[in-house]
């Protein structure tokens, strides 16, 4: 049993009540956990992070706007005469070789939203154009003209087999 | 530093003062019990529930269609979605549980007579406030007992004399209980929790006035109060924790048993469920409903049942101070009432067929019976009490209030403001 001058100690019994706080703060932020955690994605959402893309269906010269977390992407497939064309071309505004874009030469995969403000470009001959200010992208997705200040984004994919690709990463 | 930010607050807005004068220095009978710890146990609760309900708000679908969906959205797909959830399905059981003990706490020990009878009729609202927000969240999850539970409260109002199908039809915003109806619930269970946390704030400015009655019944001597921190802090923090345990028990370990296996059904305004039972909570109301043959009557008893308590202060004549301590009549009908209570509640979840419809009735004569009965036995009781005189005990403390109250702060206030009047009047007649 403690003693009359343990029980009267003021250290003792500042010591314990500092270190119930400490508890007691630790126990209150576990508490917030779960309210934030339930803001982030749910798992319905989270299965969106990826899709998947068939390129069979996808014949030579056409561009196919698949949906991806919720943003249009091009798929493309290009021609041998696209590829060489790009293959020489360079740009000054974003510079990128087009080797620099692409896994597969005759097939480009990128984000379809303008890097000026987000539109969504149109298809055009050389490339695509920005219906809201002019931007213009070349068929390596290269920005051209602006106002747009950056190439059109490549983003994450892999090639399941020859056939399909999963754009976007697992979250 | 943190000296200096207070003293730049405290010239500007009483907050260290404010903290001191109603909580820190707070002065408390020094013998409340643990009976005392309801109303804190429910403002924690009350917390549970705004926050639980805001973040499921934020997932819920008002919409017929997709509301029943949707809470299976946050049960398997929103991160901690079940939690969320189910803390608020059993915290909505633990706010009546506590609000009920907290009531019972109040007539056992008489903390409804003067001068707390302002504070008994806040609490009195803030019943009935809860009682519409628990009704009107039920609907929400649009199960089947969601949906013929408000079909058949909404109908209740078609007692009104006259107007009673366009008042049915207007509450509803349809024929029936529909998506008009869902939506207006939703967004009226969202606001009436803030006019819920304003009417906390009411009655506690009443309770700081008054202060806290104790298990006498009888007003302490000053000295024997003791400040809020550290006494109660910490003896409502212990109550909180043994509450927690039993909480936490039925979140993680027996979440549905507070919700109704036909509510997982989705609500079908083609079939009713053989079995329409409302929550605990609603069960000895429910009861009582339905002991009246009369639909009017059903409803006028119903509402009478809660209202009935209005008239406590009044209806107690006893001039002994204190609640059910020193008085062994008034004890003995407080547990009457309490089993009585209890009767009603299982009566409710039984189907209104045989004997129970006998016991129904009577146990809602011996409910509205006690109530009336208590100006005689009240009045009897104390006559009894004088001849034989209260334990010494009981003597003394009276004795002591008395003095007290001589001495005290508002006796004093109403003292001078009666001579200032007396002078006021003089002066008044002398111009004359």
């Amino acid at each position: 049993m403690a003693s009359d001058k343990d029980l009267d100690s003021p250290d003792r019994r500042d010591f314990l009540g500092k270190v119930t706080t400490a508890v007691g703060v630790v126990g209150v932020a576990g508490a917030c956990i779960p309210f934030v955690s339930s803001m982030n994605p749910s798992k319905d959402v989270k299965a969106k992070s990826t899709s998947m893309v068939d390129l069979a269906s996808i014949p030579k010269g056409k561009t196919h706007t698949v949906e991806w977390q919720g943003k249009p992407v091009f798929v493309t497939h290009r021609s041998d005469e696209t590829i060489a064309d790009m293959q020489d071309a360079s740009t000054e505004l974003d510079p990128q070789t087009d080797s620099e874009r692409i896994q597969k030469p005759e097939w480009l995969v990128v984000v379809g939203l303008c890097t000026h403000l987000g539109c969504v470009p149109n298809r055009v001959e050389e490339g695509w154009i920005c219906p809201c200010h002019g931007s213009l992208y070349d068929n390596s997705g290269r920005v051209v003209r602006g106002p747009a200040p950056n190439n059109l984004i490549v983003p994450h994919y892999e090639f399941v087999d020859e056939k399909t690709i999963i754009v976007g990463k697992k979250v | 530093m943190i000296k200096k930010v207070f003293s730049w607050v405290d010239e500007r807005f009483p907050l260290d003062e404010m903290i001191k004068h109603e909580l820190t220095e707070y002065p408390v009978p020094r013998n409340l019990n643990y009976m005392w710890s309801f109303g804190f146990l429910a403002m924690f609760v009350l917390v549970v529930q705004l926050l639980s309900g805001i973040f499921l708000a934020m997932h819920y679908k008002a919409d017929v269609g997709m509301a029943f969906d949707s809470i299976q959205h946050i049960m398997r797909d929103v991160n901690y979605g079940w939690l969320i959830r189910y803390l608020h399905s059993t915290g909505a059981s633990a706010f009546f549980a506590l609000i009920f003990i907290h009531i019972g706490r109040t007539l056992y020990y008489g903390s409804y007579r003067r001068p707390r009878e302002l504070l008994w009729w806040t609490g009195l609202v803030l019943l009935l406030l809860l009682m519409a927000t628990a009704f009107m969240g039920y609907l929400l999850p649009w199960g089947q007992m969601s949906f013929w539970g408000a079909q058949v409260i909404t109908a209740l109002f078609g007692v009104t004399p006259f107007i009673g199908e366009e008042v049915v039809i207007w509450l509803r915003g349809d024929f029936v209980v529909g998506d008009a109806t869902l939506t207006r619930f939703f967004a009226l269970h969202y606001l009436f929790p803030f006019i819920i946390c304003a009417a906390v704030a009411i009655h506690l400015v009443a309770l700081h006035w008054v202060k806290s009655s104790n298990p006498s019944g009888i007003t302490l001597h000053a000295k024997d109060n003791i400040p809020f921190h550290p006494y109660f802090t910490i003896k409502d923090l212990f109550g909180l924790g043994v509450f927690m345990i039993i909480f936490c028990g039925f979140v993680f370990f027996a979440p549905e048993f507070w919700i109704m296996p036909e509510n997982n059904v989705p609500a079908d305004p083609m079939v009713t469920p053989p079995h329409i039972v409302p929550e605990w909570y609603f069960l000895p109301f429910y009861a009582i409903l339905r002991s009246i043959p009369d639909p009017l009557g059903g409803v006028v008893a119903m509402a009478m049942s809660i209202l009935i308590f209005l008239a406590m202060p009044w209806l107690d004549r006893s001039n002994v101070p204190g609640g059910a301590k020193f008085r062994p009549g008034y004890r003995i009908m407080i547990y009457v009432w309490f089993l009585d209570l209890m009767l009603l509640g299982y009566l409710g979840a039984q189907a209104p067929e045989g004997i129970y419809i006998l016991l129904g009735r009577i146990a809602t004569f011996i409910y509205f019976g006690l109530f009336l009965m208590l100006p005689f036995i009240s009045r009897r009781e104390e006559r009894r009490s004088r001849v034989q005189g209260l334990p010494r005990e009981a003597e003394r403390l009276i004795r002591e209030e008395q003095e007290e109250l001589l001495r005290s702060e508002h006796y004093l206030r109403r003292e001078n403001d009666q001579k200032e009047l007396k002078d006021i009047r003089k002066r008044l007649e002398d111009e004359s």
